[in-house]
């Protein structure tokens, strides 16, 4: 088994997607405990529906780098999915509801009427679940997405108090002066990088798991914020690892099978913890 | 001159009205109580005075160097925080944010800050503790110790004893008075009127009659003896 892994591991294709795959479980989730804690869980399921549209836009427009259009109109969409979720006519999860059905279906349809290729439900597929395109990374996608994870975790480390401050209690933090606005405005843009980020590895429509799995899970386990945040980091790098390795020599998709990963993980957690508290 | 004096103050949402025409002033060292019925604006009240609703009119001028940052808040818990994971220590740190500006980590003097104000509201035993698993007066102590890191000199508490039980609401009420005390002023909001006579020094009724003044001239005021014989005959049944 191991020969066949190091076998693998020779072809470079097969070392960029491990590489890419932690970066990206990294930086996923780190953001994934303030989205659960501020009920947001759904909004990286929304944005990646946009996401998707966007793609569906950039690749009717044969466009060769698609993500100088996915980036800003998700960047848009979770800017202003995340001020309605204060106090609008239309509730919070109506409005992710609403845009990301809508993006989905509108994608679609642009795909299906306007498209050249030969094989469309096998484009929409890997858009979708992220099947093969995990494969054919090049060395400036291995870049371009180092570069992001890199500013991600410095621009959490940096507001970490801050995004702390401002999950925990909003009103409070903005009584004593922090610019909740900001920081919301934040974390919104930073949120939407890292899904058209992710979208490459696990498609879009399952990149809410490698957000939130992490997150939930460390939270059965563990009863402070850094300790949460720190732990949901490592299982996710290490369920990603583990679902790449075993997507590898399995020939399973890449992207189900972490998450897959990431659900057996938080299954293990929460009975572990549950025993835990039992024994206390 | 006085902490925070408001002038023909008028306060609602949007286009709404709720409230017109109010003035009072908090002089340094006084303890206000603002009572009212629901939806008399209290809460908004206290929006209003801490920055995060603006008036519909009037103004409120924030004096002898007071500034808007310097403020301590206790807000009523949200359901967000009954399941946050956070120990005691991170949540009394955040009091510390308004100090930090835009310095990403709290230094030594703010730590010591944290773990001096967990003191003195008797919770260092719990600093490691989980935030959800301890009592609700325990909670509120916590998010007391936090609200006297973001201050010195002012304190808004918005219905610090509800949904906590007689004995812990008089501890409560007991830690607050301690505070005053002290010297710090407090501006607190409450259903109980019974306790706001009891502690205040000052009184604050809003709704459709505003009576603002000392404890003693409200106990004689009509708005407050009506109030108080209300509130005394709803107890009897």
């Amino acid at each position: 088994m191991f020969d066949k892994l190091w076998e693998y591991l020779q072809f470079p294709f097969v070392r960029y997607a491990l590489i890419v795959g932690i970066l990206i479980a990294l930086c996923s989730s780190l953001l994934g405990v303030t989205l659960v804690l501020k009920r947001f869980s759904f909004i990286g399921d929304g944005l990646s529906h946009v996401a998707f549209g966007a793609m569906a836009i950039a690749s009717v427009a044969n466009l060769t780098n698609q993500m100088i259009i996915v980036m800003p109109i998700t960047v848009i969409s979770a800017v202003l999915l995340l001020r309605t979720g204060q106090n609008s006519r239309i509730k919070g999860d109506a409005a992710i509801a609403m845009i990301s059905v809508g993006a989905l279906a509108f994608g679609y349809l642009l795909m299906n009427i306007f498209s050249t290729s030969s094989n469309l439900s096998g484009d929409v597929c890997s858009t979708l679940f992220g099947s093969t395109s995990m494969l054919t990374l090049r060395l400036s996608d291995v870049i371009v997405c180092a570069v992001i994870s890199f500013i991600v975790i410095g621009v959490f480390l940096f507001f970490y108090n801050k995004i702390f401050a401002v999950t925990f209690d909003e009103s409070f933090a903005s009584a004593v002066g922090t610019r909740t606005k900001s920081y919301n405005l934040l974390l919104a843009i930073i949120i939407a990088v890292v899904i058209v980020t992710a979208m490459k590895l696990v498609g879009s429509l399952m990149i809410s798991a490698l957000i939130i799995f992490p997150a939930l899970s460390a939270m059965r386990l563990f009863r402070s914020f850094k300790a949460v945040t720190v732990f949901s980091v490592i299982l996710s790098v290490v369920c990603a690892v583990v679902g790449m390795v075993i997507s590898i020599l399995a020939g399973t998709p890449v992207g189900s099978t972490i998450v897959a990963v990431d659900v057996a993980a938080f299954l293990l957690c929460t009975v572990s913890g549950a025993v835990v508290s039992a024994v206390k | 001159m006085s902490m925070i004096e408001v002038k023909e103050l008028e306060l609602g949402y949007e286009n709404r009205t709720i409230l017109k025409n109010l003035s009072f002033s908090v002089n340094e060292g006084e303890y206000l109580c603002i009572v009212g019925e629901n939806g008399s604006g209290k809460s908004t009240l206290m929006k209003t005075l801490l920055g995060l609703q603006k008036p519909v009119g009037g103004e409120i001028i924030l004096g002898d160097g007071l500034r808007k940052n310097e403020i301590g808040y206790l807000p009523q818990q949200t359901i967000v925080q009954k399941d946050f994971p956070a120990s005691v220590r991170e949540i009394v740190l955040s009091g510390c944010q308004a100090r930090c500006g835009l310095r990403p980590f709290y230094n030594r003097e703010e730590k010591q800050l944290a773990e001096k104000n967990m003191e003195r509201m008797g919770i260092t035993k719990y600093a490691k503790r989980c935030y959800r698993d301890l009592s609700g007066g325990q909670q509120q102590r916590v998010l007391l110790a936090r609200a006297l890191c973001a201050t010195r000199k002012i304190l808004l508490l918005d219905e610090p004893v509800s949904g906590l039980d007689p004995v812990v609401t008089a501890e409560m009420y007991e830690l607050i008075e301690s505070l005053n005390k002290e010297g710090i002023t407090i501006i607190m909001i409450s259903h109980d009127i019974s306790a706001a006579v009891c502690y205040a020094s000052h009184i604050l009724h809003i709704g459709k009659k505003i009576f603002f003044g000392t404890r003693e001239e409200y106990m004689r005021s009509d708005t407050g003896k009506l109030f108080i014989t209300r509130e005394e005959s709803a107890e009897d049944v």
